[in-house]
């Protein structure tokens, strides 16, 4: 069995192709001592979950030096994602007993036992003659002896990162039934500078901090970067000479075109899960009404009409409804209405002004902030309102964006005054909330949808 | 063998108490211009707008309604803005840090458009003025407690600089 993974690419500078170029199945040679249904399954459907001890054995090296590097970083990399997932405890390779020279034989599953490992990864990494590297790997069931997954992949060097989270990703679906998240980036916004003259940069990086690349230069102020479900483009609004406007940019190549022809400001935009549509705010005057945009034929719909601020679009998963916030009763609320504008109702009723609400890519909660008189919160609800819970609070948390499996939620935190935002991540159980790397301060972050 | 990896309870709350508003020292930042002494600008400069008219009014959290001390400020501004005549000009709105980023660029539009309504209403021709909104994004004073949101809450009547 072959499945071919999409290429991606590495980023800007533009058109540099990724390459992963297709997974071969590896036959299995464990011992097949149970059937299949019995196999070791991490069960994630509770509020918390005893991380699974894991074994990720460092990859051997083809034959180069630079493979052995390469063999280390991959394994490391693995190790990291599983780690930050909450759901699995990497165990230390100091206590390992057993060194895997050969992954192609079957381990000795007494020595991973004795360390309690119950799942163990094997691999290898090789430079082949044409310039490409070949990673393959193998996970294995400890106590059943048996091997739940093998397959490899080829690609370009650079991209020796993204083959490490494809595994991860290929790993934690085997083990906990549910898609992964490593092979993503996160578009945000990089800020430096004083407070009040802060300089921000739209910027992209892997997942896990790696790999940033600036995609402006700060010469104009920008924000609210959200990525397309469906190409390599954002949309995001940027001041420039002018009035500030709502604009498209193509990660790959770098061109901006500007969303629509409206007279007055657009702002908070996000695309439809189609790709072809923008959702976004349009200021007339005193207020802030909700458009669509349709990118190829440029017919744009109004959806709102009130005397008030309607802001912050977000459309469900499969586009027949969309979230919004308004203060048409006073205060910011979070409403939702059909794809048409019709049936808006409000659906947050709790003490606070709720905001930015962002629908899960499972359709079954919607994330917020919510703003109560001691700080900023981020929570989630369910679409009809009931169900709120709140994940993480202080000073200030803003701007929710989930994984796209939907288990994972990143937001900005500013700790106010001089200082600036930095971004987090809180599971949806709210529960294994941890700090993102970014090389300087950094908020409004959105997540990719998977890359393969 | 299977490992049932099941936990006690169901989904966990997580509350982290907010933080204390420390009132902590707070880098004010004096209105522009305000270190020159009063009368010193030559007449029709944007120096004697900022100095001797006040370039800016201030809000109430989340509210865009003028307030009688920023009437009295704006009638000073129509005033001077119908003599000179021969500026056009931009009225930039913003708001505090108390508020989420989307929320707050039509908060500090909404403020705009109240300073705009209001000169017009004062005879001050709207083909001179523009507005521009800039949310949370550029304050002017940077502490963690009112006395500095207060000062960010604000729209200001910037003078193009030419004048012409």
């Amino acid at each position: 069995m072959t499945e071919l993974i999409r290429p991606g690419f590495g980023g800007l500078p533009i058109g540099r192709r990724g390459l992963i170029t297709g997974a071969g199945a590896l036959a299995g040679v464990g011992l097949l001592t149970r059937p299949a249904a019995a196999v070791l399954k991490l069960d994630v459907t509770q509020g918390t979950v005893q991380p699974l001890p894991i074994a990720i054995s460092e990859f051997v090296g083809g034959g180069s030096p630079q493979d052995i590097e390469a063999g280390k970083g991959v394994s490391q990399i693995i190790s990291a994602d599983l780690r930050r997932s909450g759901l699995f405890a990497p165990i230390d390779p100091a206590a390992f007993v057993e060194k895997i020279t050969n992954p192609d034989a079957s381990p000795r599953f007494q020595d991973w036992r004795v360390i309690n490992a119950q799942a163990l990864v094997t691999g290898r990494v090789t430079r082949q003659g044409d310039g490409r590297v070949k990673a393959e790997f193998r996970l294995w069931d400890v106590f059943a002896g048996q091997q739940l997954i093998g397959q490899q992949y080829f690609t370009q060097p650079e991209n020796w990162r993204r083959v490490a989270h494809i595994i991860a990703d290929a790993i934690y679906e085997r083990l906990t039934g549910e898609k992964g998240y490593f092979d993503t980036r996160i578009v945000f916004v990089d800020e430096s500078g004083p407070k009040e003259k802060r300089i921000k940069r739209l910027a992209i990086m892997d997942q896990d901090g790696a790999n940033v690349t600036y995609l402006t230069r700060g010469d104009d102020l920008v924000l609210t970067p959200r990525f397309s479900p469906t190409s390599q483009e954002i949309t995001y609004m940027s001041y420039g000479k002018g009035e500030p406007r709502v604009y498209l940019l193509n990660i790959e190549n770098g061109q901006r075109e500007v969303v629509g022809n409206f007279p007055n400001m657009s702002f908070s935009p996000r695309f439809a899960p189609d790709g072809q549509r923008v959702i976004l705010s349009l200021q007339q005057g005193s207020n802030a009404n909700i458009f669509v945009m349709d990118l190829r034929s440029k017919a744009t719909t109004r959806l709102t009409d009130t005397p008030a601020i309607d802001t912050a679009p977000c459309y469900s998963p499969d586009g027949t409804q969309i979230c919004f916030e308004s203060d048409r009763g006073g205060t910011q609320q979070i409403y939702v209405m059909n794809p048409d504008g019709s049936n808006q109702h409000r659906i947050s009723f709790g003490q606070g002004r709720y905001s930015t609400p962002v629908w899960s890519p499972r359709g079954d909660v919607i994330a917020f902030t919510k703003q109560t008189g001691s700080g900023f919160a981020i929570g989630i609800m369910r679409p009809d309102g009931q169900g709120e819970r709140i994940l993480t609070e202080g000073y200030h948390n803003e701007g929710p964006t989930f994984a796209p499996n939907g288990r994972v939620i990143m937001f900005f935190r500013d700790p106010g005054g001089a200082a600036g935002p930095q971004l987090y991540t809180v599971d949806v159980t709210g529960y294994n909330e941890q700090r993102v790397p970014t090389p300087s301060y950094a908020s409004d972050p959105a997540w990719s949808p998977l890359r393969s | 063998m299977i490992r049932m990896l099941r936990q006690l309870g169901g989904a966990r709350v997580a509350f982290i108490v907010g933080l204390a508003m420390l009132a902590a020292a707070c880098a004010k930042n004096p209105m522009d211009g305000a270190g020159q002494a009063l009368g010193s600008a030559p007449p029709g400069s944007p120096q004697e707008f900022i100095v001797s008219v006040g370039d800016r009014v201030f809000f109430e959290s989340d509210q865009s309604d003028l307030s009688s001390q920023a009437q009295a400020t704006l009638d000073k501004q129509a005033q001077w803005l119908n003599h000179y005549a021969k500026y056009t000009f931009t009225i930039e709105g913003h708001a505090d840090e108390r508020g989420t980023r989307e929320y707050n660029i039509a908060l500090g539009a909404r403020r705009a458009q109240s300073v705009r309504d209001y000169l017009v209403g004062r005879g001050v021709d709207a083909n001179r003025m523009r507005t521009i909104s800039y949310g949370k994004e550029r304050p002017v004073a940077v502490c963690n407690d009112i006395s500095c949101w207060s000062q960010n809450r604000r729209a200001v009547t910037v003078l193009n600089s030419t004048g012409s």
